[in-house]
């Protein structure tokens, strides 16, 4: 009876935001749903050109690779970053504040332009280094994929900091004074202790950086240039420099469904490390 | 399986956090084998005498002898004693038998004899059939049972222990004491223990060293230090005591006496006490009767309540002069005593009053 009463309220207040979810989300996408499998005729034929096209079929493989290597990069450096924010000393605690989340506020796309005025071949990186006499021409270090990875890497930090951080701020320090007074080393007590009680939380951390880079498109069509295309860059080719609207919504509907499912995995990863399966 | 006990000797440590000095030139020998509790309020510095002896944390001044080696300087991994943390700290990750084994994987041990000697402490501490469980499928008692055997597994010369009993109830708290006592006589390891429980202490130990404000107050058998208190902190901290403040301090050949409303009481010889001081007897040291007694140790008080505590009561009294008193008689004798009143005559023996000095 309680409960019954105590359901109305919330459902009144959080009514608003499905509402406005609805109308801004889920009915528009329905739209490209139905676009997928009406454009340009009715049939499933959009969905046998995923796999079936190469041009399709290699952007989805290229994606996944840059994805993978992204989230191990961010993620390892993220850990790194974060063991030094929350066990570090203060001045280290600020410095890495300042580093970390300043950037943070900063749009995507002047992030991107920073990286292209830094290693372009005009770039502070290149004209420097011939100044220096070191090199002779410019490197090629943009329009390829080492720097779409450094970049997507740099915004993605952060996302990975905070659920490691969560994760570490729980380890007890007694568990660790424990290790040590029966001997274990600093390098011992990180490998058979720490890690693991943190391993939640690098779960966490890598679905969710692997879930936002899957739908990247500034940075990767800034610093790629075009050469190194990833799945949201090629549906807005598909979209608006070539009329393939229905592949385009084809292709928009397969990566919802790959992230929601994602998702539903991180959300089981998540109970599971709450529920004791880690702490 | 017997340890070779370790004696440590601390030589005026000293720890300050900035301004505050939690410990002050703490001075204590602790002999090879031994059962010594550091008692005293939260605050008193035990706890952080506790990891300065465990090398958590380095003294800011003195020295600290293991066995005549100096260990000031050594680390806490070196050092290798055995602890028990409050509340456990085991591997939450870890099974029973990982969690027990862990400090001999450390040591570089072979994995038979790991397995062999995780299986021998198990079932010493009665875990057995708890092996392959986490820690959080452990009851408390069980918890403690597993923290104990990982510290004694692999056969430290010291174990430390911090308040291990502070998180168990009553009834368990009481089987856990006697199962601490049985595997300090079988390992004859030196244990210190940490605590702020007086009867916890006064059970356990072999000697208790009482701590007040980062200072080391009085280091004793715990009969000699509950009947010979050398200071009013001491005899208020380890149970209930009357004080009864007395003038006119004078000394004899039979023992020292104080005027207390009129009444000259006596009590054995303090030359360290002089002038005003207090006069302290344990509840349970005094008697009540309707006359006044023979040996003119004695009160007028009159009663002010009782209450009922099963094999024991307790009475409240107040003198002429409003000094409260408590006595505690067996309930028996309690009954007795109780027909008449409500005026009596608090009444105990000679010996079982002591003179301290009135500060402190």
């Amino acid at each position: 009876m309680r409960n019954r009463t105590a359901i109305w309220p919330a459902l009144a207040l959080t009514a608003p935001l499905v509402l406005f979810l609805a109308c801004t989300y889920a009915l528009p996408f329905l739209g490209v749903a139905l676009w997928s499998v009406t454009l340009p005729e009715l049939g499933t034929g959009q969905y046998q050109r995923l796999v079936g096209d190469p041009l399709v079929a290699s952007v989805f493989v290229r994606t996944f690779r840059i994805c993978l290597i992204v989230t191990v990069v961010a993620v390892a450096a993220a850990y790194a970053i974060t063991y030094v924010w929350v066990r570090g000393s203060r001045l280290q605690r600020r410095v890495i504040e300042i580093c970390i989340f300043v950037p943070f506020w900063i749009s995507l796309l002047t992030r991107a332009f920073g990286w292209l005025a830094l290693l372009s071949n005009r770039g502070l990186f290149n004209s420097w280094m011939q100044a220096l006499g070191l090199i002779d021409g410019p490197l090629a270090l943009v329009r390829n994929e080492p720097s779409v990875i450094a970049g997507m890497v740099h915004v993605l930090i952060p996302f990975a900091v905070l659920p490691l951080a969560s994760a570490m701020r729980a380890v007890d320090e007694r568990v660790l004074l424990a290790a040590r007074g029966m001997g274990a080393s600093r390098l011992r007590i990180f490998w058979s202790v720490f890690l693991p009680l943190t391993l939640p939380g690098v779960i966490g951390a890598t679905l969710i950086v692997f879930v936002f880079s899957l739908g990247f498109f500034v940075t990767p069509a800034i610093l790629g240039g075009g050469r190194s295309i990833m799945v949201a860059e090629l549906v807005y080719l598909r979209m608006f420099q070539s009329p393939d609207w229905g592949l385009g919504a084809a292709i928009s509907v397969a990566l919802v469904i790959i992230v929601a499912a994602l998702m539903a995995l991180l959300s089981r990863f998540a109970r599971l490390a709450l529920t004791g399966g880690g702490k | 399986m017997t340890t070779r006990a370790v004696g440590i000797q601390a030589i005026g440590i000293g720890k300050s956090f900035g301004h505050f000095e939690a410990l002050k030139d703490i001075s204590l020998d602790i002999a090879p084998g031994e059962f010594l509790t550091l008692l005293g309020p939260s605050g008193s510095g035990k706890t952080t005498f506790l990891m300065v002896l465990a090398g958590f944390q380095a003294a800011t001044a003195g020295r600290l002898l293991s066995d005549g080696t100096d260990i000031t300087r050594s680390r806490a991994e070196d050092r290798s004693f055995g602890m028990v943390f409050q509340g456990y700290a085991l591997f939450p990750h870890k099974t029973v038998a990982q969690n027990i084994a862990f400090p001999l994987q450390v040591r570089g041990m072979a994995r038979e004899e790991i397995a062999r000697r995780v299986d021998a402490i198990i079932a010493r501490v009665g875990l057995v059939g708890h092996e392959k469980k986490r820690p959080t499928m452990l009851s408390g008692g069980q918890q403690q049972r597993v923290a104990l055997a990982r510290a004694l597994v692999f056969e430290p010369p010291v174990l430390l222990l911090d308040e291990p009993f502070s998180a168990l109830d009553k009834h368990l708290r009481g089987r856990m004491q006697e199962e601490v006592a049985r595997l300090h006589g079988e390992f004859g390891t030196t244990f210190v223990f940490v605590t702020h429980d007086q009867s916890e202490a006064l059970s356990l130990s072999s000697r208790i060293a009482i701590f007040n404000h980062g200072r080391l107050l009085q280091v004793g058998g715990p009969r000699d230090i509950y009947e010979r208190p050398q200071s009013r902190f001491v005899a208020e901290f380890l149970g209930e005591i009357n004080l009864l403040p007395v003038d006119e301090v004078g000394h004899c050949s039979l023992g020292t006496s104080g005027l207390f409303e009129g009444a000259r009481l006596r009590a054995p010889r303090h030359d360290h006490v002089s002038g005003r001081a207090v006069l302290a007897v344990r509840p349970e040291h005094m008697s009540v009767g309707a006359e006044p007694p023979a040996n003119g140790n004695g009160v007028a008080a009159r009663l002010a309540g009782t209450t009922y505590l099963g094999a024991a009561m307790r009475l409240a009294l107040a003198t002429r002069n409003g000094t409260q008193l408590t006595v505690t008689l067996p309930s028996e004798a309690a009954g007795r005593v109780l027909t008449g009143g409500p005026d009596f005559w608090v009444t105990w023996s000679f010996d079982n009053g002591f003179l301290l000095p009135e500060q402190s």
